[in-house]
């Protein structure tokens, strides 16, 4: 269910009812999406966009703790598989 | 007579087709998938049957007093009928063009019909015909022979459009998705699925703003060279329009009866189709190519081929993207980006946004 | 794409995976709960990456594949009328009713569209006020806010020509209708992440308390899914219940305050019956009594329609996490993609639709 798709808010606007809405870049692909649910978010800032709505702002720091998680793993438990190389970019 | 009563069957020629299944035809019996397959191969074929409609290449290969010809023949209902990058009047002469090439041929000739609406507009009209003019001169095809007919307001999108080509075939070009071979190399001549995101991006409903156009192009300059560079290496060649890439080597894989392995992070796809992708909740290994060629080659040309194709203007970005096995005999499996594999059948009806 | 690219990367799975091996003494069943993730499971490969100790449940996430056969039924019934636009997300439009499904009505020559947001059948609205436009609100809590959104907007601008046929469902019963279960196999969750970020995670805690159960709130990246599948296991193998957020870059405990608020005001908790499942106390939203008016049901007298389910399918054991696909004598025969018997064979993120294109056809 619920298919979330990051991506980047490059214009932010009210519409003509005062709801928030903006356009948002997939890839380079942009789309109106009702901003409502996500009054924090700012210009430059990525949100999860379902059918047409953002539903978050992506936290960027969190956004890493998947590989932190892999390295501190990786510390603690001698894996039989390659040391990290550098977390991608 | 009949039994009960009832009226006789023309001797054999009861739909083959289940028809309980679907008793009347659904959008999705012209979407390129599986359900395509069903209606050609059950209804179709069943009617037609002969050997050189069996092989359900994009055109047919005949011989007429001597020389080799090959045979095309295809219809254009798009909507919208302009779009960026292309229009219903090149991209008839495209497809077409493409289809004929696809069986090693150089086209030559091509045939112009259209059904218009009452009421549509000859501006329109008049921008299609240039634009089908530029398309085919481009391609190096004379438009020789056509038909124009008009159906009441209503009952069509403004226009239709069918091209038929006919290209002749050069000794010792032997193209055909039966030649497919395990240890041959699947090469695909640039980035996928950007003609069905174009295409997308003005569909009433779905609207969004990109730069993508749609890569609608005539591919019998890049054909040639190729066949240049590698003759009879060259085993398989074919334009994935609707169904994409998925159901082109589908029906190679099944056609030959050869397996055939992808690996999916050497499949060439820009930024902003995968973008549209996401949103849409499309598999972009379906989605609709208007000038992109799959090559099938002998391994020992493919580096050659490859070179070949990344030379021609339209093949930058070209890679080589899987290779054909024995086993599984039917089947395409891709290699994941993060390691697992997965079978990529046809596609089963209409491709349709998902959101959730 | 960025936040997409990261989380795919083939290094990483692989130490996930290794790492999955090496925690796993004994086997455990664990339960993917949304239909989005059921599909990345298995387009990236990862059910077969894992040892076989590890059996992923495909659970009832999947709201195309829930909505009662009933109501697919009432959305035909009005979408033949005349005068009626019916509008709904795309793969709504295939899953079949008793007798037909939407597509089909259009081929009839119904008015049925697709829409990629409730936003968009609210603005056909307004451009055809000559037609009733119906939205067909399918959808767990993710896409609630966005349906409630398309009322409210209907509601400010008075725009009496719209109204969603409503089959909101939500989570949290669902999961309770699972482990409480006599035959229950699920011994862990991977929550839904999108659900999640809607809801937040509160509403998670007396459950795994209740049921001493680990349930881990997870993204729907490739990565996510082995990380989250990691920390369930770890949890299960170290005898801790709890819940634990993987998706912390999408998901806080409280959730999107802002849309739970409109959810307030559009909608109230009912009871709701689950294709294949059945009738769940308190699982899902209708449209509360102030707002009425956009209520298709009540504005097309289709209250009535009732419906059966073919025999031959087995949807409630697969959403129920009983059955695989490939263990349904229908399957991939009387049953496909392209002549669905039930809603999982339907929407690509059904069970068996993924069971079936992707070959998991049990080999």
């Amino acid at each position: 269910m619920c298919l979330g798709v990051p991506g980047k808010v490059i214009e932010i606007m009210p519409d003509e009812l005062g709801m928030t809405m903006g356009r948002v870049s997939f890839g380079g692909i942009v789309k109106e999406v009702c901003l409502a649910y996500v009054p924090e978010a700012e210009v430059g800032d990525y949100v999860v966009v379902h059918v047409g709505f953002a539903i978050s702002r992506i936290d960027e720091e969190e956004a890493a703790q998947v590989f932190e998680y892999l390295r501190e793993m990786g510390e603690l438990e001698e894996l039989d598989v390659p040391q990290p190389h550098e977390a991608p970019s | 007579m009949s039994e009960e009563g009832k009226p006789v069957s023309f001797d054999g020629l009861a739909c083959p087709l289940p028809l309980a299944e679907h008793p009347t035809v659904q959008m999705a019996h012209g979407g390129g998938g599986r359900m395509s397959q069903k209606l050609v191969g059950g209804m179709f074929l069943e009617a037609f049957d002969n050997p050189v409609l069996r092989t359900l290449h994009d055109g047919a290969l005949v011989e007429l007093g001597g020389a080799r010809l090959a045979f095309s023949t295809d219809s254009f209902v798009i909507r919208p009928l302009f779009f960026p990058g292309g229009d219903i009047g090149s991209l008839a002469v495209h497809g077409t063009v493409n289809d004929v090439a696809m069986c090693g041929a150089r086209p030559l000739v091509i045939s112009a019909a259209f059904i218009l609406e009452e009421g549509f507009p000859m501006e329109d009209l008049w921008r299609i015909t240039r634009s089908m003019k530029g398309a085919a001169a481009d391609a190096g095809v004379t438009v020789v022979t056509g038909d124009t007919k008009v159906v009441d307001r209503g009952k069509g999108d403004g226009v239709y459009i069918n091209t038929s080509g006919l290209g002749l075939l050069q000794d010792g070009v032997e193209i055909s998705p039966l030649r497919a071979r395990p240890g041959d190399v699947v090469l695909l001549s640039g980035a996928i699925a950007v003609h069905g995101i174009a295409i997308m991006s003005v569909r009433e409903g779905l609207e969004f703003e990109t730069r993508l156009e749609s890569d609608s192009a005539a591919l019998n300059s890049m054909v040639a060279s190729l066949l240049e560079t590698a003759g009879e290496d060259v085993h398989v060649l074919r334009d994935p329009t609707r169904g994409g890439v998925a159901s082109a080597l589908n029906e190679i894989a099944a056609g030959a009866g050869v397996g055939i392995r992808l690996d999916e992070a050497s499949i060439p796809i820009s930024e902003e189709v995968r973008g549209g992708c996401e949103i849409l909740g499309l598999d972009p290994l379906y989605v609709a190519n208007e000038g992109k060629c799959l090559a099938i080659v002998e391994r020992s040309a493919a580096d050659a081929t490859l070179a070949a194709m990344r030379e021609h203007p339209r093949g930058g970005e070209a890679a080589i993207i899987g290779e054909v096995v024995a086993e599984p005999a039917g089947t395409v499996v891709l290699h994941s980006r993060i390691g697992g594999e997965r079978i990529v059948d046809m596609l089963s009806g209409e491709q349709l946004p998902r959101i959730c | 794409m960025k936040y997409v690219d990261e989380y795919r990367g083939g290094e990483e799975a692989g130490k996930f995976v290794a790492a999955i091996g090496h925690k796993v003494s004994r086997p455990w069943s664990l339960m993917e709960i949304c239909g989005g993730q059921t599909h990345t499971l298995i387009k990236s490969g990862i059910d077969r990456m894992l040892p076989e100790q590890v059996n992923m449940i495909h659970g009832p996430g999947c709201p195309v594949c829930v909505t009662p056969i009933e109501l697919i039924d009432k959305a035909i019934a009005i979408a033949r009328r005349p005068e009626v636009i019916l509008t709904s997300f795309g793969d709504m439009l295939r899953v079949p009713g008793s007798e037909t499904d939407l597509l089909s009505v259009k081929a009839e020559g119904g008015d049925v569209r697709m829409v990629y947001s409730p936003l968009d059948a609210v603005k056909l609205a307004q451009r055809r006020p000559d037609r009733e436009v119906v939205f067909f609100a399918v959808g767990f809590e993710t896409t609630a806010p966005a349906n409630a959104m398309s009322v409210w907007r209907a509601h400010q601008q008075a725009q009496e020509n719209f109204s969603i046929l409503c089959s909101h469902v939500l989570v949290p019963p669902a999961m309770e209708a699972i482990l409480g279960a006599p035959d229950n196999r699920v011994q862990g969750f991977l929550a839904a992440g999108h659900v999640c970020t809607v809801m937040g995670y509160w509403e998670y805690e007396p459950i795994a308390e209740k049921y001493r159960i680990p349930v881990v709130v997870t993204g729907f990246e490739p990565l996510d899914l082995l990380q989250g599948t990691y920390m369930t296991l770890e949890a299960l193998e170290e005898g801790r219940w709890g819940v634990i957020n993987q998706y912390t870059r999408s998901v806080s405990r409280e959730g999107n305050v802002p849309a739970q608020e409109l959810l307030k005001k559009v909608f109230e908790v009912c009871d709701r019956p689950w294709r294949g499942i059945g009738e769940i106390p308190a699982s899902g939203f209708k449209l509360k009594e102030e707002l009425s008016a956009y209520d298709a049901e009540q504005k097309f007298d289709v209250e009535s329609v009732t419906a059966t389910e073919s025999p031959d399918c087995i949807a409630g054991e697969i959403l129920r996490g009983l059955k695989k696909p490939h263990e349904c004598s229908a399957f991939g025969t009387r049953c496909t993609p392209d002549h669905p018997l039930g809603a999982p064979m339907v929407s690509s993120e059904g069970a068996c639709a993924a069971y079936h294109n992707y070959g998991r056809g049990g080999a």
